[in-house]
């Protein structure tokens, strides 16, 4: 009643919606870097977004099936095999005893997410499975996935297969516009480093990772150094001295002292999240009203695209 | 007066800063008792639109699910806190904990440069960081880590120029003004003056942390003997 981890690929680790209400103890978030994709594969599957699922970034996965169950996986165009025949992403996908599912090298995007029926069954830490490599918690062992990792789950035959319509499929370009929210601290970049850092194309760093997107470009000067250390949220836009701004994502740190811009929405941190090191990203500033009102089209979006149902196989 | 100001940090995040009255230092004990009185209040105001809050200095950040409310909602309960956030006194609230330090070279390898450096003995040292009573103005960095201040000037000192990569687990340490103890082994630069066996962060035990943010510390040096009986490790 399980999938075992034969390769894990790149970076494989269990990711359930993520851990909320731990800051105080200085826990970050975790929970999936792509939310769109993780709620998608859910969707599909008929699970509840809570599920736990496998979050695997830059391909190379192969996993051995041992359970009947639905399989899905969602996220960059990473090519698919079951039992060494393509199949489909953002499809639910009947799996049997001794399957084997082969996930690539995606060529645009860098992130999958690989579920299961009622998602992984694994014990919670401070209420969630996200699994933060640098505290050691969440997942097996707080550790990212390894061979011979065993991945308990239920079998089900009941429900349908479900496939998203390729029209409604998400596309992970190279380029990205990210819309971000002014914060209080922009007073202290002037006019012009405003301008800068709004009309750059900033790359995405080698140093981009799952605490947060590093990006390289022009250097953008700040009238203070630091200020006294305050919370972070998910998306937030600091400075550090060298002017390269980095945006903080799932496994910040919950506090620090870097002067920040503003943050970006959610939904553009998701989606930035997949674009790999090279890639190229545009801000743009938006009201937080408007950020409101994209945050709930979104989400109505996510919850009543509708799904096609796929025959048995 | 106006204690508090708040302000947008995202989409769905509003951050409540508070006047500092701390003169150089990032916050003194009235901020902090601001920072506990605004969480208590925050989390009652909010209910179930509140997802996380992070105490900090002189600020707490207000995390809520925007598809349940909307920032001029939380704005609006936040701000009608501030009559009881202004009252907040420094000596209300916040337990005292003591946990036992085993202060020496072997447990603590910057303690006799330290004192070298401030023109004092060791035993002053001990005397001056035992002696005064900390308040946990933050707690972050990795899982458990509190912020304590504030030193005695005397041995206040600046972060190493290149920090270790292997600090062990209840190393007490001071940077600045501030003080800390390791919650876990992990990479650093404050200077170690001794190690307290008590655990700082478990995820088994409830709850994981002994302090929160508010509350008060004192440090009692214990010999080595009491150290190794306690369960403390040394390198």
């Amino acid at each position: 009643m399980s999938l075992r981890i034969r390769q894990p690929g790149v970076l494989s680790l269990l990711q359930d919606r993520g851990r909320f209400g731990q800051h105080h103890l200085g826990l970050t978030t975790g929970g999936p870097m792509d939310l769109e994709a993780f709620l998608l594969c859910q969707r599909l599957l008929g699970n509840s977004a809570d599920c736990t699922l496998l979050e695997c970034s830059f391909g190379g996965l192969e996993v051995e099936v041992n359970i009947d169950t639905l399989l899905c996986v969602t996220g960059a165009d990473a090519p698919l095999l079951i039992n060494g025949k393509p199949a489909d992403l953002w499809t639910t996908h009947r799996v049997r005893e001794g399957d084997r599912v082969q996930l690539g090298h995606p060529q645009q995007g860098c992130r999958n997410y690989l579920g299961v029926v009622d998602g992984f069954q694994v014990a919670p830490q401070f209420g969630s499975t996200a699994t933060v490599l640098r505290e050691g918690i969440g997942g097996l062992r707080g550790e990212k996935l390894a061979p011979d990792d065993v991945l308990p789950c239920r079998s089900d035959t009941q429900r349908p297969r479900l496939r998203l319509p390729p029209a409604e499929r998400p596309h992970y370009a190279g380029q990205l516009t990210v819309r971000v929210v002014p914060g209080y601290q922009q007073q202290h970049f002037d006019r012009l480093q405003q301008r800068r850092f709004y009309s750059a194309a900033w790359s995405v760093s080698q140093r981009a990772d799952r605490m947060g997107y590093r990006l390289e470009g022009p250097v953008i000067r700040c009238d203070i150094a630091g200020i006294v250390s305050e919370g972070i949220c998910l998306g937030a836009i600091q400075v550090p001295a060298d002017g390269q701004p980095i945006v903080l994502l799932n496994d910040r740190q919950t506090i620090g002292g870097y002067p920040k811009l503003g943050s970006a929405i959610s939904i553009d941190a998701s989606r930035m999240s997949q674009l790999r090191p090279g890639g190229t990203v545009h801000f743009a500033a938006v009201s937080p009203h408007a950020a409101h009102n994209a945050l709930h089209m979104h989400h109505w979006r996510l919850q009543h695209l509708p799904l096609q149902p796929l025959p048995e196989e | 007066m106006t204690a508090m100001q708040l302000r947008h940090a995202g989409e769905n995040a509003i951050l409540i800063s508070f006047a500092n009255e701390a003169g150089d230092e990032p916050a003194g004990p009235r901020e902090a008792a601001q920072v506990r009185a605004a969480v208590e209040g925050a989390r009652i105001a909010l209910q179930d639109d509140l997802i996380d809050l992070v105490p900090s200095y002189a600020s707490l950040l207000v995390i809520y699910d925007g598809l349940r409310t909307d920032h001029f909602s939380v704005s609006r309960r936040l701000h009608a806190l501030q009559p009881a956030i202004a009252e907040a006194i420094a000596a209300e609230g916040g337990r005292e904990i003591v946990l036992p330090v085993y202060y020496s070279a072997e447990s603590g390898a910057d303690l006799e440069r330290l004192a070298r450096e401030s023109g004092l003995s060791i035993e002053e040292v001990i005397a001056l960081h035992s002696a005064a009573e900390y308040t946990v103005y933050a707690i972050g960095f990795a899982p458990g880590f509190a912020y304590l201040g504030h030193v005695d000037p005397r041995i206040a000192a600046p972060r190493l120029a290149t920090p270790r990569k292997r600090v062990p687990r209840g190393a007490v340490a001071i940077a600045d003004r501030q003080t800390a103890v390791y919650p876990a082994v992990s990479p650093g630069g404050w200077n170690l003056i001794g190690n307290c066996p008590q655990r700082l962060f478990d995820p088994e035990q409830t709850p994981p942390m002994p302090v929160a943010v508010g509350d008060r510390v004192r440090f009692e040096p214990i010999d080595r003997q009491r150290f190794l009986a306690l369960g403390g490790e040394l390198p």
